[in-house]
Formats: C-alpha cells, sequence, structure tokens
C-alpha cells in the first residue's frame, strides 16, 4: 500500500493532511487491515476542543474495538457523516473518502514531530506489516 | 509459541496470524464477514488442530468418565458423540469437550487447546485406582473442521466412508484421501459439517488438496475470528467466556448435560444443592437496542451497579447487528427484559432474547 506523501503520520496509525490551517484527519490502511471488517464509527460533535492526543472516539470491527487519537491540538469543524451510515468505506478507502474529521488546528508545529510517509513505512515494517 | 503442521499454509495464504492458546493460528484470510457469511451459506475449511486429543480406555475407562464428567458415557452409543463438562469438585468446569464413545470402555475426547495440558493432568491423576489409561495424542492429530451447507458434497469424492450414514454428533473411522481418518459429524459454528481427524504429517495435504479442488465452488478457508462470531450466533459456550471453573453447568443454561441418574460424580452434591435453592444467576442472550457493541468483560449494570458481566459480544455478520451473552440476577433473565450495559462507562440499553440467535433448517 502507499503512504500518501502529503500527510505525516502517528504512531497510533492515524493520518492528517493540512491545508489553510485545516486538518483533515483519518485512520491509515495498516489500521484498517489490523482492525478488519468495520462495523462502528463513533466521533466527536463539531465544536469540541482537542489536545493533540486526546481521544476522539472509536472505531469498531467485528472483532474489536480501537480508540483513535486526534494527531494535533485544535477544534473540530467537521465530522464524515457518511461513516455512521457506511463504516465500511473505512476498509475501502481510509486515506480517501473516509476521512474522519476535520480540525482547525491551533499549533502547526504540533506537525512536526509527527511521522513523514517514509518514517511510517518503516515503523509498520517493524511492527510486523505483512 | 506453539504452531500447527498446516502454519506454513496459512502464512502462504497470507491470513492474519494471532496467538491463541498458545498456538500461532489465522484469526482471518480474506474477511471475517465474508467468511463468517460464506460458512453459513457454503462452506469453510478450519486448521483447529490446536485442539487437543486425549484418549480413554480400559475395563475401568466407563465408570471413571462417570466419575468425572456431566454426562453419563455408559449412554453413549459406540459411535455417538456426546458434549459434556469436565468437572471439578465444586461443581464448575475444568474444561468442555466432545466425547466420542468406539467400544464399551475406549473414549476419545476432543478438548480446549488452552485446558487440554490441564485435562491430561486433572484426568491422569484422577484416574488413580481405577484400571484405565488416560494418553494426551493431541501432538498426533492434524484436525480439519469443515463446515456449511456444502460440507458433505465437498468431502465425499475424498472418502471411502459413506457420509450420508454419519448422523449429527455421530463419527465414524475411515479414509480420507487414504490417510486414516476421523469423521465427526459436529462443530462450532451452527451449521451442519465435519471435524476430521488425521495423523498430523498428513494435515496439510489434506488441507490443501480440499482447498485447490473447491475453491471454485465455494469453499474458503476461514479464521478463528469467524468461528468465535458463528459459534456465538450459535449460542455455543466458550471456555474463558460463558463457562470456567466459577460457573455451574445451571448458571450456564447447560442442564441438559447434566445426568442427574448416573449416581455420584464429581461436583454433583453441589449442583444439585444449586437446583433444590434456585440459581441466583444465569446465562442470557442480548441484543442492543442503542447504538454500540458489547464485549466481553463490560459491565450489566442497574441503576449504576454493576448487577452481572458481558461473556461474549460482536457485531453479528449474519443479522447485522450487535449480540451478546453475559450473566444477570436471575430476575432479569426473562426474555423482553430490557438490561444496561456500561460501554465505555457509558450505559447502553439491550434486551434479552431467546437463544440460540441462529439455528439452521434441520433436515
Amino acid at each position: 500500500m502507499n503512504y500518501p506523501q502529503d500527510r505525516r503520520y502517528t504512531p497510533e496509525h492515524e493520518w492528517i493532511s493540512v491545508t489553510a490551517g485545516v486538518g483533515t484527519m483519518g485512520i491509515t490502511d495498516f489500521a484498517q487491515r489490523e482492525l478488519g471488517d468495520m462495523v462502528l464509527v463513533d466521533l466527536p460533535k463539531v465544536g469540541m476542543r482537542l489536545e493533540a492526543h486526546q481521544s476522539i472516539g472509536t472505531i469498531e470491527s467485528v472483532k474489536a474495538v480501537s480508540d483513535v487519537y486526534s494527531p494535533v491540538s485544535g477544534e473540530v469543524i467537521e465530522i464524515n457523516e457518511e461513516l455512521g451510515k457506511a463504516p465500511e468505506k473505512l476498509n475501502q478507502d481510509p486515506h480517501g473518502a473516509a476521512w474522519l474529521i476535520k480540525i482547525k488546528v491551533s499549533s502547526p508545529v504540533e506537525l512536526e514531530k509527527l511521522m513523514t510517509s517514509d518514517q511510517y513505512e518503516d515503523y509498520i515494517q517493524q511492527k510486523g506489516a505483512h | 509459541m506453539k504452531r500447527t503442521a498446516l502454519n506454513q499454509i496459512h502464512h502462504n495464504l497470507k491470513a492474519k496470524l494471532v496467538e491463541f492458546g498458545g498456538w500461532e493460528m489465522p484469526v482471518e484470510f480474506s474477511g471475517l464477514s465474508q467468511e463468517h457469511v460464506n460458512v453459513r451459506t457454503r462452506a469453510g475449511i478450519f486448521d483447529v488442530s490446536h485442539m487437543g486429543e486425549i484418549f480413554v480406555f480400559g475395563p475401568d475407562a466407563t465408570r471413571f468418565l462417570q466419575k468425572v464428567f456431566s454426562i453419563d458415557p455408559a449412554k453413549i452409543k459406540l459411535g455417538q458423540i456426546r458434549y459434556s463438562g469436565l468437572m471439578t469438585d465444586q461443581g464448575t468446569f475444568v474444561d468442555d469437550l466432545l466425547c466420542h464413545r468406539f467400544s464399551d470402555n475406549s473414549y476419545f475426547m476432543c478438548v480446549n487447546a488452552s485446558n487440554s495440558d490441564k485435562d491430561y493432568a486433572w484426568m491422569k491423576e484422577r484416574s488413580a485406582g481405577f484400571n484405565c489409561t488416560v494418553e494426551d495424542r493431541s501432538p498426533q492429530y492434524s484436525q480439519i473442521a469443515l463446515q456449511g451447507p456444502f460440507s458433505e458434497s465437498i468431502l465425499r469424492p475424498y472418502t471411502n466412508v459413506d457420509l450420508t450414514k454419519i448422523k449429527y454428533y455421530w463419527f465414524t473411522e475411515g479414509e480420507v484421501m487414504g490417510e486414516k481418518a476421523i469423521l465427526s459429524r459436529t462443530g462450532y459454528t451452527g451449521e451442519d459439517g465435519f471435524e476430521i481427524y488425521v495423523r498430523w504429517d498428513a494435515g496439510p495435504a489434506v488441507f490443501e488438496r480440499l482447498l485447490e479442488d473447491n475453491i471454485g465452488c465455494g469453499l474458503l478457508p476461514t479464521g478463528l475470528g469467524a468461528r468465535d462470531t458463528l459459534r456465538l450466533e450459535a449460542k455455543m459456550a466458550l471456555y474463558g467466556h460463558e463457562i470456567d471453573d466459577t460457573t455451574t453447568p445451571l448458571e450456564a443454561d447447560l442442564e441438559w448435560i447434566v445426568s442427574w441418574d448416573k449416581g455420584p460424580f464429581d461436583g454433583r452434591d453441589i449442583i444439585a444443592a444449586q437446583k433444590q435453592r434456585g440459581l441466583t444467576r444465569k446465562l442470557v442472550g442480548f441484543e442492543m437496542i442503542d447504538r454500540g457493541i458489547a464485549r466481553q468483560g463490560y459491565p450489566i449494570v442497574k441503576d449504576g451497579q454493576q448487577v452481572g458481566a458481558v461473556t461474549s459480544g460482536t457485531h453479528s455478520p449474519w443479522f447485522k447487528k450487535a449480540i451478546g451473552l453475559g450473566y444477570v440476577p436471575i430476575g432479569m433473565s426473562p426474555v423482553g427484559t430490557e438490561i444496561e450495559i456500561a460501554i465505555r462507562e457509558k450505559p447502553c440499553k439491550a434486551k434479552i432474547v431467546e437463544t440460540p440467535f441462529y439455528s439452521r433448517k434441520k433436515k
């Protein structure tokens, strides 16, 4: 799988791409493959203030539940309502249409601490990605 | 970590492998939900070679098993299989198992992988004073499960046994692909199917050939993930979840595996006293009303107090809704009762429903 270079990655397998101060975040292809068939997505409310690494909700597959963390600090300005009706989209297009939330980023410097796509690919290699 | 003889095949098939009961086992191949639905509608093939095989034989074998089992082995016909508990003196489960009766005093038990060593030690110790032999032959067997409505037609060309003559919960000895095999019409999915026991080294060839020849007609390699959701829909207990050494057969809604009339057996007095007193808690099935998925260990609550716990829970791939099993106080056990389950501290409504959630239409 190709991990796009236009974004940053967390050790908990989230991605974030920032344009004009607005970050779009989601989970990585590695994460969706580890969890398997997604059946439920719980996202925060618009307006919620987030700290970096704060839990923003959960995603559940048939076999497990997993917390999702905000990669950066900021405010939730949009959530992907589609996922409520069709959580399986997370298995189909985790880097694209199945983004989770959009965040007004308050501290862009936090992005620098996150992994680049090359670093993330090395990271999941070590985790024993298939 | 222990590996079955089929381990390399799972790697070649790019299965997702996890540790289960001390073994490296495939949890899924193409995807849990797809594998699950395929077993209900066509057929799945499973490597379950991690399961233990314990043999008991000798003049006192029946009398010995009458003492340590909840069922009465004397009532099993030759060639028949019964589900039983191996009991503690407290009337709780050392393990649950499938007891196959070969002859008057010769039996073979299929036991849980994670309990296999414990069961063997337990039976060995309790068999002192009985003229019978207890043998752990787990390393000698590969076990392959073929489950789903297509199972009989898939297996037919490879065996000299007339499969139509094997009824549900019966077995026979015969050959599969020229290999000596025990063919049991049993399973852990709620579907028709077979569990095939062959010698350890023969396992890979049997699995590969069945799969290669039949993958075009509905057979899929199926992992332990789907096995778990399939058995949950069929309300089959899983040791460490619904039953363990703190639960009795009565609490687990398994009185049908207690043979009251066979005379004394380990734990009988305690179970009998519990029956007379009446149960205080019981295993029930529920489905979620509120959004959320109950998982093992989540508290069942009433008025902010924990009154029970979820033993297994998932999003059912067949019914497409969240279901589960758990222990509740007896007063909350009738079908239709609304309960609350704390899902990450948030109370979510569920209701008690009839079980099993799924039963296949028997021919």
